[in-house]
């Protein structure tokens, strides 16, 4: 293993995130603090959260986790569509970095970016209310997880992209409404049940319960089930991220 | 026993390349090229637009993949054994890419990292900059540099890990010609410390001043390799040059027909050594009457060389 060289290249992706901070950490803190300011008033009497929970406390945690997976995407995604769209990605493809640890250290700083949100979502919100954290490591766990499976997937959508719309297509047609309809704003026990079916196979949905479960301690499904889907679809995202990279695939011509 | 640099396995090549080919769509880019590249050498790779020159560098710094045949840097396999390969293999690209969220020294210390070089090698950098004048842009962002001076700073990254082989795919397209003067006489020393070099260029005069061995490519096949010395002993043409005084009387017709151009009264002959009698022309034109008042012909030059190789059929 290339260390220095990975480690170089994590530092790169971290830098280039850190250099426009307010842009890629400050606004979505304030994107998720608008929600929950707005929702959590609007919605506070209809929407049955979890049992022993009120509706402002459940919905932190989903909007932490929301914005660590639109983010943890936004990391890789938008960094390898620029350095292949500018030409300079060859600087990175003509050194002795391996596939494996080219997209570790993407997937890394995906999950860093993606942690950096949502701990200061958390951060925030403690100046409007006083927030339970049950299970410490289990949150982190998950948000780790998914920062990882969404920093593969913007690993792939990035290499896949020849143009940045087609990113910003797979963000808003995909990233965005999975994202969204995963439970951030409400249980999904309040959902009609073939709705609540459908969200059983999101796998943002997990994530979001587990991390979630870390908070409460209570949750929609079993965490063992929502570890289980988490860890599956990082295997899988992060598969066919590495199959890509291996392979050259739009990559190397 | 031959020199050291072919010597067997203990002593690879700087560059080997065996049955390559490579195509994209219908194009073939690389169309079966072997080719040994010895090590310390000085060598020119010429050829048109589209012979396949950047292609076939593509694949020695694993940017491109071979269909068919192989690669190998210092002996190592630039896919089988990539880390070494690339370790000993630095390129600079044809294309002006950069990074824009850096600055010169960021590139350049980042480039480092990826070869797994840290602050140790913080000193050979800054030469790097002194030496391609960059010092005072060292903390310049990348996006406020000229071209002449992104093309240095790509130079300096190609070097950051000081590999033994280095492969300039055009360095000096679009570059002044004092730049061009300061890059030569950097590349050159370059050479002079050890280092195997591989130049593409389309200026013949910078090939031949540069080069030991010139290899031209067309069509993804090399159609000449040799010393640059055999290369311009080979001579296809000579052009012979007349000036004709005033006094004199018209050329014959038929002689005009013959003359690859005819400015007013100086006439240019294209004449394919030992098949064209340079006699034949002045006899003819003694007949006719007309006076000479000068009379030279002209030496090749490699571009004469290149282009006799590289011209298309005409249709
Ligand atoms: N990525 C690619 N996709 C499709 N075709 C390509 C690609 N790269 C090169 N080619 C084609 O392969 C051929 C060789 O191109 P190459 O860039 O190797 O030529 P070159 O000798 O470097 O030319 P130049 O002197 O203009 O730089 C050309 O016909 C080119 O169009
Ligand atoms: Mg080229």
């Amino acid at each position: 293993m290339n260390w220095r060289g990975w480690y170089t290249l994590l530092y790169k992706e971290l830098l280039r995130f850190y250099k426009v901070a307010l842009q890629t950490i400050g606004a979505p803190i304030i994107t998720a603090l608008l929600y929950l300011l707005v929702f959590s008033h609007v919605l506070a009497s209809n929407v049955q959260a979890l049992p022993g929970v009120t509706y402002g406390h459940f919905l932190i945690p989903g909007l932490m986790m929301m914005s660590l997976i639109q983010n943890a995407f936004a990391n890789s995604s938008s960094s390898i569509i620029q350095s292949k769209v500018t030409g300079n990605l060859i600087f990175i493809l003509m050194t002795p970095l391996s596939s494996a640890e080219f997209l570790l250290a993407f997937v890394v700083a995906s999950i860093v970016r993606g942690f950096l949100v949502a701990a200061g979502i958390y951060v925030m919100a403690l100046f409007f209310m006083k927030l339970p954290l049950v299970h410490p490591l289990v949150a982190l766990l998950f948000a780790v997880l998914a920062g990882g499976a969404l920093g593969s997937l913007g690993v792939i959508a990035g290499i896949w992209a020849d143009k940045f719309d087609q990113m910003a297509g797979f963000q808003n047609f995909i990233i965005m409404p999975l994202s969204f309809l995963s439970g951030v704003f409400y249980s999904i026990h309040s959902l009609p049940p073939v709705w609540a079916k459908v969200s059983h196979f999101n796998p943002f949905f997990y994530m979001i319960d587990g991390f979630r479960y870390g908070f409460f301690g209570v949750s929609d499904v079993a965490p063992w089930t929502s570890l289980v889907a988490a860890l599956l679809f990082l295997a899988l995202t992060t598969a066919v991220a590495l199959g890509m990279v291996v392979r050259g695939y739009k990559l190397r011509s | 026993m031959s020199g050291p640099e072919t010597a067997g396995p203990a002593f690879p090549p700087a560059i080997r390349i065996s049955g390559l080919r490579k195509h994209y769509g219908s194009v073939h880019a690389v169309d079966g090229i072997d080719l040994e590249v010895r090590r310390g050498e000085f060598f020119g790779l010429l050829g048109p637009n589209g012979a396949g020159k950047s292609t076939l560098i593509n694949i020695m710094a694993g940017l491109a993949r071979a269909d068919e045949g192989s690669v190998s840097v210092l002996g190592h396999d630039v896919v089988t054994d990539y880390r070494k390969a690339r370790r000993a293999l630095g390129v600079v690209p044809q294309e002006i890419v950069f990074d824009p969220f850096f600055t010169v020294r960021e590139v350049l210390a980042l480039q480092a990292g990826y070869f797994g070089l840290g602050g140790e090698s913080e000193a050979w950098r800054e030469e790097l900059l002194s030496a391609l004048m960059l010092v005072e842009k060292g903390d310049a962002n990348m996006r406020s540099l000229s071209g002449g001076m992104k093309r240095r700073v790509l130079i300096a990254q190609a070097l950051v890990h000081r590999p033994e082989v280095v492969v300039l795919d055009e360095p000096t397209a679009g570059v002044d010609v004092e730049l061009r003067q300061l890059l030569w006489v950097f590349i050159r020393r370059l050479q002079k410390e050890g280092h195997t070099i591989l130049l593409t260029t389309h200026y013949l005069e910078e090939a031949e001043l540069l080069c030991d061995r010139i290899a031209i490519v067309s069509s993804g096949r090399i159609i000449a390799l040799d010393s640059k010395e055999n290369l311009l002993s080979r001579n296809f043409h000579q052009t012979l040059c007349i000036t004709l005084s005033a006094d004199s009387a018209p050329v014959p017709a038929t002689l005009l027909a013959k003359a690859l151009s005819v400015a007013g009264n100086r006439l240019e002959f294209r004449l394919k050594k030992g098949v064209d009698a340079t006699m034949e022309i002045l006899e003819e034109l003694k007949l006719s009457g007309a006076k000479i008042a000068d009379l030279h012909t002209q030496q090749t030059d490699l571009e004469d060389v290149f282009l006799e190789l590289t011209r298309r059929p005409m249709s």
